[in-house]
């Protein structure tokens, strides 16, 4: 069979989409492994009273994108990003003098994706808030 | 290796006992997350700040564990509780192994 240019172009389109595919889900591995780094097994609740993450529905930026985050009484809580190369954003540990848990800062976003917030308690117990954001143009690996 | 390193911080001078204040932090800081490919198609190593930490007096108001998806020019605001006058300390750890570090004072009227 003779590789034809049409060919040769749609086997290059379907190995570029397989690839984004394969690279999808080598980030989805590492972020269930990066979340369990966190919880160790614990189950966290998605129904909570205690911790709030605020994310822009739309990031026009994904090299900037606002974060907060309110966990009043949380010892610390961990941000996770579901498709960016690194599946961990942060931990933050709260001392007694932040009984507020609040923080707010900047992460980057490689393409539009879920941003996963757990919050551990004292006792261990673990919270759970999710948010998906759209971002017009990422902020992949600067 | 980051050279000519910024801090900012923003905190008010004065606060009533026990108010809970709010603390700007920023420091400037290229954070290469280990992912940028440079002009000559070479991924450029990682070099972050990979720890921040707040201290008031004795006490560890906020530890952060940062990775290469928090932005470059760190920010970080956060809520202190203030029993007291006194100092505070922030810290920032860079992958290179230096610290950068500032302090700022907080009287109690």
């Amino acid at each position: 069979m003779t590789l034809t240019r049409r060919r040769m172009m749609a086997i290059g389109t379907h190995a570029i989409a397989f690839a984004g595919l394969v690279g999808a889900r080598a980030h989805a591995v590492v972020f269930d492994e990066a979340v369990q780094g966190f919880t160790q097994g614990g189950v966290p609740r998605a129904e909570n009273p205690v911790l709030t993450m605020t994310l822009p529905d739309v990031a026009e930026d994904g090299h900037f994108v606002p974060l907060d985050i309110h966990a009043p009484g949380a010892a610390v809580v961990a941000v996770f990003a579901d498709d960016n190369p690194d599946a961990d954003v942060a931990r933050f540990a709260f001392g007694p003098l932040s009984p507020t848990g609040s923080v707010s800062t900047r992460m980057r976003l490689a393409r539009s994706q879920n941003v996963v917030a757990i919050a551990k308690m004292p006792d261990g117990s673990l919270y759970k808030a999710e948010a998906f954001v759209n971002v017009i143009v990422g902020g992949c690996g600067s | 290796m980051a050279s000519d390193v910024k801090r900012r911080i923003k905190i008010p001078k004065t606060a009533s006992l026990d108010e809970v204040i709010t603390v700007k932090t920023l420091i400037t800081h290229r954070m290469e997350s280990g992912h940028r490919i440079d002009g000559q198609g070479e991924t450029v190593p990682r070099s972050i700040l990979n720890r921040f930490v707040a201290q008031f007096e004795d006490h560890t108001v906020i530890d952060v564990q940062m990775e290469p998806s928090i932005s470059s020019n760190p920010y970080f605001k956060f809520e202190v509780r203030i029993p007291h006058s006194g100092t505070f300390r922030f810290a920032w750890y860079d992958d290179d192994g230096q610290v950068y570090t500032e302090t700022a004072t907080i009287d109690v009227v």
